[in-house]
């Protein structure tokens, strides 16, 4: 049995059809990333199922519960972050953990389990006083008191320093390690391709891919493309004097290559410009080009967003 | 969703350690009912406040009556109103919400020049600080006219006006105790609900088994104990700053209860229809503000215009103080059951109104 199963999703907001339609699984232990720049469904889709809003359409189960009829059932077995984690500003983290707990019905070491979560140095510290990773850090730790077979990541490393992302990340990868599902949503590509099993790349409330990034980038990827840091003047000079297909943003220049002959040409029209270049490169389409390519360059405002 | 005791006090340990640890929550849980007695205290229990008026009822009418007024009132520190003759003068002053007052009596000028002893009777409240001042400057003209006599032969009696030695304090302590059970949680939930909705505080607990039941009763609980400190620390403040008198029964602790219960309750329905702190602190002030001032927190309901009186009448919180004043003041527990059993009325539907129009999630 899956633990997530969604089917004809829909839900409206006013005039703005937030989610349209969408369809997915999720099976049991496997990290599932949700992608799409603001606005484009993924905190709604994931608040319907972690019972936090009701759904206009189309059906939605988590562990075999309807997450809205069923939630104060189905919370018990859910650990969920909400976008933007905050919490009472006084209490440590350790006292959290044991509020949290006492509310649960549990018996948790708070030690041990802000040990989980890396943040037992920080485990006195008023929550206020903490950083912004280390708050995320005890919303992760919160979300796992009641010792969850779901976990509802949502954006948990928006507005975080590298460092503190990658803290994040490793208690993600430990979540894996111990055989619990991860629904995560992020608007960070990085993030999707680091940590998930598969991926959907919603936009204006649609899924527009899904799969493995492997996948996604083999089935909605143009193939290699050669990138070469250089100004507009090799942009027109290739536009001028070659059929290679070439795009440029004022500091890189990119040649789509078809072939390996498009490669040898590019090279020889780059050399014979005369412009100045530096940093050449050909790799693989990536899943932020496959991402950008579906959602638009300047549609959609974190469509750039790493 | 069985009520549970114990997350009711989990819920109840967080929120007061919170408010223990916040400078905000220290200052308005200790130092602002302080405040608060001892500013309005010293505002209006009396101290050098201007001339104070005194009634004064000559029975005499002779030349030594008329020279002892007339030196009355050449004081600066009195101004003397005329009392006729044929009152029962305790039921003047009365009728004229006043405390202090002289009477000279029969034969006055007769038995002073004739060497024979009198007495001056001074009406005054003993607690008031313009009774004492009365009685003073009447006994010095007392003494400066036995002085020019040949023989010291008039004398000053005191009567106290009313049943009992009311100070204004004492009816300021309900008052701002009522105060107290209104402000504080009122302003602190209406601000919470709508932060917590901000900051998505609600959405988190709505994912723990918590019930809204067990979030409100655990807000009504600490602002149960903020309002008995408040009632403390004041009580205190009024005894020995003041010299208020405080009678002590059970009736002061349903009120205690019943405030904070109805207060918490309205604070939290308020808080519902206000999407952000800043509109929930306008809707919260334009519920708390009216109810302070005309509720009888401050100044007698009975000394208001009748149009305000009516006002007064629909604002729950003018039944917890008069509840309060009836059983601190009178121990007339017949008014104040009516009091408890319609602010218990009102705190229940309202808990419940609560209850049910809190949503800590989203359709």
């Amino acid at each position: 049995m899956s633990a997530i199963e969604v089917s004809g999703l829909k839900k409206k907001y006013g005039s703005l059809q937030a989610v349209d339609g969408i369809s997915f699984s999720v099976k049991k232990g496997e990290v599932f990333s949700l992608l799409g720049p603001n606005g484009a469904g993924k905190t709604t889709t994931i608040e319907i199922l972690e019972g936090l809003r009701d759904k206009d359409e189309g059906t939605a189960s988590v562990l075999g519960l309807d997450p809205w009829k069923s939630g104060y059932d189905l919370h018990k077995q859910i650990g969920v972050i909400p976008q933007g984690f905050k919490f009472l500003d006084y209490p440590t983290p350790k006292e959290a953990v044991n509020y949290y707990a006492t509310l649960f019905g549990t018996k948790v070491d708070a030690d041990q389990m802000l040990k989980r979560v890396i943040l037992d140095e920080a485990k006195n510290i008023w929550f206020q006083n903490l950083s912004g990773g280390q708050k995320q850090k005890l919303g992760m730790a919160l979300s796992l008191v009641n010792d969850p077979q779901v976990v509802f990541l949502d954006e948990p490393t928006t507005g975080l320093d590298p460092q503190a992302r990658r803290a994040v990340w490793e208690v993600i990868r430990k979540l894996k390690a111990e055989g619990r599902t991860v629904m995560l949503t992020t608007h960070y590509l990085e993030e999707a391709e680091v940590l998930a099993d598969r991926v959907a790349i919603m936009n204006h409330g649609k899924i527009v891919a899904m799969g493995t990034t492997d996948e996604i980038e083999s089935k909605y990827g143009s193939g290699q493309r050669m990138v070469v840091k250089a100004k507009d003047d090799l942009l027109r000079y290739l536009k001028e004097n070659t059929k290679l297909e070439v795009d440029g943003d004022g500091s890189t220049v990119t040649v789509f290559l078809r072939d390996k002959n498009d490669a040898m040409v590019a090279l020889g029209a780059i050399e014979e410009s005369g412009a100045g270049w530096d940093d050449l490169t050909v790799r693989k389409d990536r899943l932020e080009d496959v991402f950008l390519r579906l959602v638009g360059e300047t549609g959609d405002e974190e469509a750039g967003a790493r | 969703m069985a009520f549970s005791l114990g997350r009711m006090l989990a819920e109840l340990k967080i929120y007061a350690r919170g408010n223990v640890r916040s400078r905000e929550g220290f200052f308005f849980t200790l130092v602002f009912p302080i405040i608060l007695i001892l500013l309005f205290g010293a505002i209006f229990s009396g101290g050098s406040s201007g001339p104070s008026t005194v009634y004064v009822q000559n029975l005499d009418g002779g030349q030594v009556s008329t020279a002892f007024v007339s030196a009355l009132n050449s004081t600066t520190a009195v101004v003397l109103r005329p009392a006729p003759a044929g009152v029962n003068f305790s039921q003047y002053l009365s009728s004229h919400s006043s405390t202090d007052g002289i009477v000279i009596p029969q034969g006055f000028t007769t038995d002073f020049l004739s060497n024979h002893a009198v007495n001056v009777t001074v009406y005054g409240n003993p607690a008031s600080t313009t009774s004492a001042v009365v009685f003073g400057i009447t006994s010095e003209i007392v003494n400066s006219f036995n002085l020019h006599g040949s023989t010291g032969v008039i004398g000053v009696s005191q009567k106290t006006a009313v049943s009992s030695s009311y100070k204004y304090i004492d009816f300021l302590v309900p008052g701002l105790i009522g105060f107290a059970a209104l402000t504080s949680p009122m302003f602190a939930i209406t601000n919470l609900s709508s932060t917590y909705r901000r900051d998505k505080v609600f959405k988190l607990l709505s994912l723990t088994p918590l019930t809204k039941t067990e979030w409100l009763m655990s807000k009504i609980i600490w602002y149960i104990g903020t309002t008995t400190l408040s009632f403390i620390l004041m009580s205190l403040v009024g005894i020995y700053v003041f010299g208020a008198h405080i009678t002590l029964n059970w009736g002061i602790g349903v009120f205690l209860v019943l405030g904070p219960f109805f207060f918490v309750s309205l604070g939290m329905l308020v808080g519902t229809i206000s999407n952000t702190p800043e509109s929930a602190a306008v809707v919260g002030n334009l519920v708390t503000f009216p109810m302070m001032f005309l509720s009888g927190t401050f100044f007698p309901v009975q000394s208001m215009p009748m149009y305000l009186q009516a006002i007064a009448h629909v604002l729950p919180l003018y039944y917890v103080i008069d509840g309060l004043t009836q059983v601190m003041i009178y121990g007339n527990f017949g008014a104040a059951y009516f009091d408890m059993g319609l602010v218990l009325a009102i705190s229940l539907v309202t808990f419940a109104l609560a209850v049910k129009f809190f949503r800590w999630r989203e359709d």
